[in-house]
């Protein structure tokens, strides 16, 4: 008998090794490379940096998670959770309307076109979506020629003379952050929804109809409740997105911090792993609260 | 007459459930063999122990007396008909047909004149060029069964053959894989939940519930003779007496089965009371209650429907009520 | 109402979510032939067509670029075997800690960027490994294995488990039902994760300025000349260019998995 005959009878009367053969490159692979290094970063949350001759001090300890509640590092964490809250509301109110439209109505060409139309720019290289808005938001940029253009200029200025929000101008103030962060991920809240949409029977759209609902009832009592496992599951990209970028607000935004840039600069400028490691734990222990809500409202049916 | 498949206690479990449980069988050479019984019966589960796609938690599979412990299944003598065809969607129809051949290197002019032939036989030639997909369900279903015969198997196994076809279909189908295995003199084996396909087609028939076989027999030996009284229901629905009543009429303390059409309305009798009726068409089928058992009685076209709550009295042959002697009260 | 036309309020606020979605990136072609270089002025001055050459000329550009893609093409290949590996056992059998399998996948992509940066950044260093062309290749294949999966598991799942039994039925062994019965079947759905992960992969930015000690793939030039703008008429180039070539791939799988019910793309 021939080896891949030998070898393959050998296979039938023990499928477990074949599941096994099949398992260990990519378990190994994601296993070592991946949880892994995770796992190292994770312990090294669990040591502290020595204040005066900055050397790590391999000794278990709290005190770096402790330095997280310092009012400084807590306003970096509260902002962050802010800004991504606002990026996935404004994106699910914007995917909401493009997502029930390709869903719904467009048919044939048309839902080609809406889906290339939304796929294109999801995978469009972010750094050029990053690129092109600092090309819409500079001051000599099509924004601001727009507005003056329209005699609107001044209501720009006065927009920027509100607190927080605006700043010296829209590329260095956190609407700007904002607006850039909505633009990037947007793609990926609309197409969880659709998913959503798309699994909705039209029968019960006309059964809706039928029992006396108007658009609008139908709107708030059948579709959206439907469509909400698909805005949770898109909700988990954009804010756990946001949780992590730091290069966004590095390029347009105000010079305080996300957690992003406060990972990159604790291990990288400030050499301060330990404190960049606690850092990074703060995303991961907010989307694991996040998920685990998530799963219970049915989000990753939608996914 | 020597034995194709051999079944020698064996047992197939997943988990903490015995899909198959002690099971023992012979299916002669030669023999239209059917497994029947409700989903989860454990019928489907059998085949593929044969086929070689499970493996016996216990006992042992024998095929043409060989334990078949350590075969693979594309070493053994049987090929399949999958329920769901399982045409390889990539192929046309010559390629499928041809497929055995191909991974048992024959060489390409000698596969595609098997692969006609294999087509002409089940009535379907000229189809060799198309793809699956574009093929009527009947038509992939005789793809099938080309693409298992061209290997020339000594047992064809067949999985619900019929069972994504529509009435017409069917009943023609029936006939032809009939004629088709008188021809080929090969074992088939095959499994269906459909009494009446068991019936008409099959040499003998095992039924099956819960993992276990409840009777083998011919046609007429189950259906005349049900040895339980789940065969009894299962098998053309017959009402099955209660002991009470059967002690009464006949001494023995078993139930009995009898079927409703063996029934007629008479002067004396057991008294029953009409519970309802529904019109069949070639018949109607009247509900009743004697002495605390619900039966059913079919009534042949043009008799009298007695109305409902009424009184009747029900008669029969003596040789129609059927005692199960090795079975209690369910 | 599934049958009524859209509103017109709808149909205005779709077609300005993808008008949103695309007028920036329109922005991009228009400042690639702007004459102004010093400034990022509206409308441009004039147009022209001399950066192109000037970009073409630019050693640095092509070095990125041409590690750009030896990185994702062998990421890619890495992505491609082991995804296919873990979707094949994933789909085929149920088996103790599937759930845990898929997780294990998902997870490289599902945690912000700057975490899975940060650890094989300190991973390297605890293992004292020089960062070099293979650590941002380790770096890329492991967030790519989860396109490839996504892609892979679907269509596994969609190509019946009888054809597999019906060919080893019919006489293949496990060898040439691989060949002849698995992988003509998978072989789009393959072809289109690849496609994606090599997008994905060129496209990364955030876990290579981790990896990649000196290195320069295009999106770390890319980053150095957001951050302190040089060649502001070169980068514009380059950012058309780089849209332009992510184009082609998902526009590939896109038409490989058109009329499937797992269309590609759809988890980056």
């Amino acid at each position: 008998m021939s080896l891949p005959m030998r070898l393959s009878d050998a296979l039938w009367r023990r499928p477990r090794v074949l599941l096994l053969l099949l398992l260990v490159p990519p378990l190994l692979w994601l296993g070592i490379v991946y949880l892994g290094s995770l796992f190292a970063l994770l312990a090294q949350s669990f040591f502290s940096i020595d204040e005066f001759s900055g050397l790590i001090n391999y000794e278990f300890t709290l005190r770096t998670y402790g330095e997280l509640f310092r009012a400084a590092n807590l306003d970096i964490i509260l902002r962050t959770l802010v800004i991504a809250a606002a990026v996935t509301i404004a994106a699910a109110v914007i995917a909401f309307p493009i997502a029930f439209y390709a869903a719904r109505y467009a048919r044939g060409r048309w839902k080609a076109l809406f889906y290339l139309g939304i796929m294109l720019p999801l995978w469009s290289s972010y750094l050029v979506k990053v690129y092109a808005w600092k090309l819409i938001l500079a001051r000599e940029g099509i924004l601001n020629w727009l507005l003056e253009t329209l005699h609107l200029d001044w209501l720009l200025a006065a927009y920027l003379s509100l607190p927080v929000l605006g700043g010296n101008s829209l590329s260095v103030s956190w609407t700007g952050t904002f607006l850039v962060f909505l633009y990037v991920w947007l793609p990926f809240m609309i197409l969880p929804i659709q998913a959503a949409l798309e699994r909705i029977p039209p029968s019960m759209l006309e059964a809706a109809g039928d029992l006396g609902a108007d658009r609008g009832q139908t709107l708030r009592y059948v579709i959206l409740p439907l469509a909400l496992p698909g805005i949770v599951a898109g909700s988990i990209f954009t804010f756990s997105l946001t949780l992590g970028d730091y290069i966004i607000p590095q390029i347009i935004g105000t010079s305080a911090r996300m957690i992003g840039q406060a990972v990159y600069q604790f291990q990288g400028t400030a050499g301060n792993i330990p404190l960049a490691a606690a850092f990074a734990v703060v995303p991961i222990v907010i989307m694991g609260i996040y998920l685990t809500v998530a799963r219970r409202l049915g989000a990753f049916d939608a996914l | 007459m020597a034995s194709a498949i051999s079944f020698e206690g064996v047992t197939r479990q997943f988990g903490t459930v015995r899909a198959v449980d002690s099971l023992d069988l012979e299916i002669a050479e030669g023999e239209f063999f059917a497994l029947l019984g409700p989903s989860g019966s454990g019928k489907t589960t059998s085949l593929r122990l044969v086929a070689g796609f499970e493996r016996p938690s216990a006992g042992r599979v024998r095929i043409f007396g060989q334990d078949a412990g350590a075969t693979p299944p594309y070493r053994r003598p049987v090929n399949t008909v999958f329920q769901d065809y399982a045409l390889f969607p990539h192929l046309n129809v010559r390629d499928n047909v041809a497929f055995g051949l191909r991974v048992a290197g024959k060489p390409r002019p000698e596969r595609y004149r098997a692969a006609e032939a294999a087509l002409e036989m089940v009535k379907l030639p000229g189809y060799a060029d198309r793809k699956p997909s574009e093929l009527s369900g009947g038509q992939r279903q005789r793809v099938a069964l080309a693409r298992a015969l061209v290997n020339q198997p000594k047992v064809l196994l067949l999985d619900e053959p019929l069972g994504a076809l529509d009435l017409k279909l069917r009943e023609q189908m029936q006939e032809e894989l009939k004629s088709l295995q008188r021809s080929l003199g090969i074992t088939f084996v095959f499994v269906t939940h459909d009494q009446g396909e068991a019936l008409s087609m099959a040499d003998r028939v095992a039924v099956f519930n819960e993992g276990r076989i409840q009777q083998v027999g011919t046609p007429v030996e189950v259906y005349d003779s049900p040895a339980t009284p789940f065969v009894a229901d299962f098998v053309g629905s017959s009402n099955v007496l209660p002991s009470s009543i059967v002690a009464r009429l006949t001494g023995h303390r078993h139930p009995a089965s009898l079927r409703p059409e063996r029934i007629r309305l008479a002067e004396a009798g057991l008294a029953a009371t009409v519970t309802g009726a529904s019109f069949l068409g070639a018949a109607t089928r009247l509900f009743v209650e004697a002495e605390g058992a619900r039966m059913s009685v079919l009534l042949p076209k043009g008799a009298l429907v007695p109305d409902t709550g009424s009184e009747v009295r029900l008669d029969w042959d003596a040789d129609a009520l059927h005692v199960m002697t090795g079975a209690q009260d369910g | 109402m599934h049958s009524d036309r859209a509103s017109l309020g709808l149909k205005i606020a779709a077609i300005a979510g993808l008008l949103f979605l695309h007028l920036p990136i329109l922005l991009i072609f228009v400042y690639a032939f702007t004459t102004e270089d010093t400034s990022y002025q509206w409308p441009p001055p004039g147009l022209t067509l001399r950066w192109f050459a000037v970009t073409w000329n630019r050693p640095d550009v092509w070095e990125a670029l041409s590690l750009s893609i030896r990185v994702a093409a062998i990421s890619t290949a890495i992505a491609l075997l082991l995804g296919t590996l873990c979707a094949a056992a994933v789909a085929r059998s149920r088996f103790f800690g599937r759930e845990t399998v898929s997780l294990l996948v998902i997870l490289p992509i599902a945690l912000p960027g700057v975490i899975t940066g940060i650890s094989l950044r300190s991973a390297f260093n605890l293992a004292e490994i020089p960062f070099s062309f293979w650590t941002i290749v380790m770096g890329h294949a492991t967030f790519c294995v989860v396109v490839v999966y996504n892609n892979a598991v679907a269509r596994f799942r969609r190509t019946s488990g009888s054809l597999i039994e019906a060919s080893m039925d019919l006489g293949a062994t496990y060898f040439q039902t691989f060949r002849l019965v698995i992988l003509p079947n998978i072989a789009t759905a393959l072809l289109a994760g690849g496609m994606l992960a090599f997008a994905l992969s060129f496209d990364e930015v955030i876990v290579t300025t981790f990896t990649s000690g000196q290195q320069q793939t295009l999106p770390i030039w890319m980053l150095e000349e957001l951050v302190r703008p040089r060649q502001r008429p070169v980068t514009n180039v380059v950012a058309m260019v780089v849209v332009l070539v992510t184009f082609l791939p998902i526009l590939g799988a896109y038409y490989l998995t058109r009329g499937t019910d797992t269309v590609a793309g759809q988890g980056k």
